[in-house]
């Protein structure tokens, strides 16, 4: 069974449809990333799984527990963490822990101790006394993040964990984050940031208009769109020299050159590595680095949505990353 | 059990952040205060037994309605209040927490203007036990109305703009200063439709001994009103803040 199955899901405000009949499903300590831009939908699903906006149709379950019908029960067993850190201002660390602990109803003899270790494993110890509007926007992030650790949930939503924060707390964030999946955790990730979404994810949902567009393990969603294989090969000689040359050797390959003196080699089949370097060790020419050329994971997200890469970095700029 | 542990570290929460703040004390001691001392000053003969009914509704009625109003729309405003919306407790604990904390900042508004009264006059005669009901009534109709404010209001200054909308006509309108009875005559079914009129004439009663209503009538109504506005209140936070 898997740990989140949302079905058919949509939420519509007035004439305006912000997630338009989604459906996927997490399976038990799987870390799922949704990536998509600005309004795409990702946080109003999310605020649809947690509890905090009813869906206009739609079935959602966690851990087999109906959202709609028991949300109080499914909340007991998630952990979530908004796209803005919401603690209290006015209360220091150790007691914001102690009491988001409390509305979980962990007793004192629980939740203290679970306080001070999250505040020592966040590095956050000597910030525990201070006041949360004290706090960088970094340790802001990790507060809220141990805070929606603090009662042990089943389930992890992080809502853009790593937006606008700085580069050490970030992959602090995502080591933390990889240590939770190997405890067992379900993790369920939005962001902005591909190259995140690539490195930690099991899976990813591309969400675009309100629609999933794509979604599966990163290999998968770039073989979706990989017709072909192309191999780059660095040379000590002109390249534009050898182009005429390869091709007549090897009529199925397509070749071209690049600006850097290299040259690309494209074929419908894997491209057998030998026989190419062979024609260059026979006209004496020194091959420094012969490399596949794969799409990345931002070409992917960018032929299957339509939306240039450079608006998931403008929506990171407005968040003031 | 656990939704106990919830209810109890939101009220001790509410009380460490915002009711024993400087500024809100001094707001809960200088308020009823200057108008006590107003009130004597206004009326040099006028009998402090009498005024005080008056005096401990306003005082509970500003103190209240105001304080809850802004805390809840300022935690709104900085998301803070999702967190009390994601735990998993009841609406209703969630909405008995938070009054708790005004009920109890009400009830030490009303004691202001006793003390101070203290220093003039003989308590003999007051009705302790009937005292104490009738504030904490009204503190808890009045808190649920503040809350029912916070519910409308998105900003700070939406909610004190709505809760004055509220509160001065009720100053008016429930007995406090003027009786019901020296009221135009189409104006007197409102003085019954508000809460406040019901738990001043009990404090009237507990003080002076001189009720207007039937002590019976005014017992019936203040539950009534407690009880209709807790669930409109839970109705409306289930309706506007879950969306």
């Amino acid at each position: 069974m898997a740990m989140v199955s949302v079905t058919n899901l949509k939420k519509t405000y007035g004439n305006f449809t912000a997630v338009d009949n989604i459906s996927f499903e997490i399976e038990k300590g799987e870390i799922f990333g949704f990536l998509g831009p600005n309004g795409a939908g990702k946080t109003s699903t999310i605020n649809m799984i947690i509890g905090l906006s009813r869906p206009t149709s739609g079935e959602i379950t966690v851990d087999g527990i109906d959202v709609k019908q028991q949300t109080k029960k499914a909340q007991a067993i998630m952990g979530i963490v908004p796209d803005e850190s919401n603690l209290y201002n006015e209360m220091d660390g150790f007691d914001n822990l102690c009491f988001c602990a409390a509305l979980y109803g962990m007793r004192k003899e629980e939740r203290e101790p679970k306080a001070r270790q999250l505040l020592e494993q966040f590095r956050l110890k000597d910030a525990g006394k201070r006041p949360f509007k004290a706090y960088s926007k970094g340790m802001r992030r990790k507060l809220t993040i141990a805070a929606a650790l603090i009662h042990s949930p089943q389930v992890l939503f992080l809502d853009e964990p790593t937006t606008g924060i700085d580069v050490e707390s970030s992959r602090q964030i995502r080591d933390m984050i990889l240590e939770l999946k190997k405890k067992g955790t379900t993790i369920f990730f939005t962001t902005h940031y591909i190259e995140e979404a690539e490195r930690i994810c099991d899976r990813i949902a591309f969400i675009a208009e309100g629609q999933i567009v794509a979604s599966g393990t990163v290999s998968q969603l770039m073989e979706s769109v990989s017709h072909g294989h192309a191999i780059r090969f660095v040379i000590d000689k002109n390249a534009e020299s050898s182009v005429a040359e390869l091709k007549t050797h090897f009529k199925e390959n397509e070749v071209t050159t690049s600006p850097d003196n290299s040259l690309v080699m494209v074929s419908d089949q894997r491209i057998p590595l030998f026989p190419v370097m062979e024609f260059f060790h026979d006209r004496e020419i020194g091959v420094y680095e012969a490399r596949e050329i794969r799409p990345s994971l931002e070409d992917v997200f960018v032929k299957l949505t339509g939306i240039e890469s450079s608006v998931l970095k403008k929506d990171r700029e407005k968040r003031g990353c | 059990m656990k939704s106990w542990i919830a209810f109890w570290n939101i009220l001790k929460k509410d009380v460490k952040s915002y009711y024993l703040k400087p500024p809100n004390i001094s707001w809960g001691i200088i308020f009823p205060l200057s108008w006590t001392l107003m009130q004597l000053i206004r009326s040099p003969g006028g009998s402090i037994l009498e005024l005080l009914p008056g005096l401990i509704s306003m005082s509970v009625l500003f103190g209240t309605t105001s304080m809850l109003a802004v805390t809840i729309t300022f935690e709104r405003s900085g998301r803070s209040f999702e967190r009390l919306l994601l735990a998993p407790i009841s609406i209703s604990i969630m909405v008995l927490a938070k009054i708790a904390g005004t009920v109890l900042f009400g009830i030490f508004n009303a004691f202001v203007p006793v003390i101070f009264a203290s220093f003039f006059i003989d308590f003999s005669m007051v009705n302790w036990g009937l005292l104490l009901f009738a504030v904490l009534m009204i503190a808890t109709t009045s808190a649920l109305m503040g809350l029912l404010i916070a519910v409308s209001a998105e900003q700070v200054f939406e909610a004190q703009t709505f809760s004055n909308f509220f509160r001065f006509p009720m100053l008016f309108l429930c007995g406090l200063f003027i009786p019901i009875s020296s009221l135009p005559v189409f104006l007197r079914p409102l003085s019954y439709c508000l809460p406040l009129t019901y738990g001043t004439d009990i404090l009237k009663g507990a003080i002076t001994g001189t009720n207007i209503l039937s002590p019976l009538l005014s017992f019936g109504m203040l539950p009534v009103f407690e009880v209709a506005l807790f669930f409109i209140c839970r109705h409306n936070i289930n309706r506007k803040w879950i969306l």
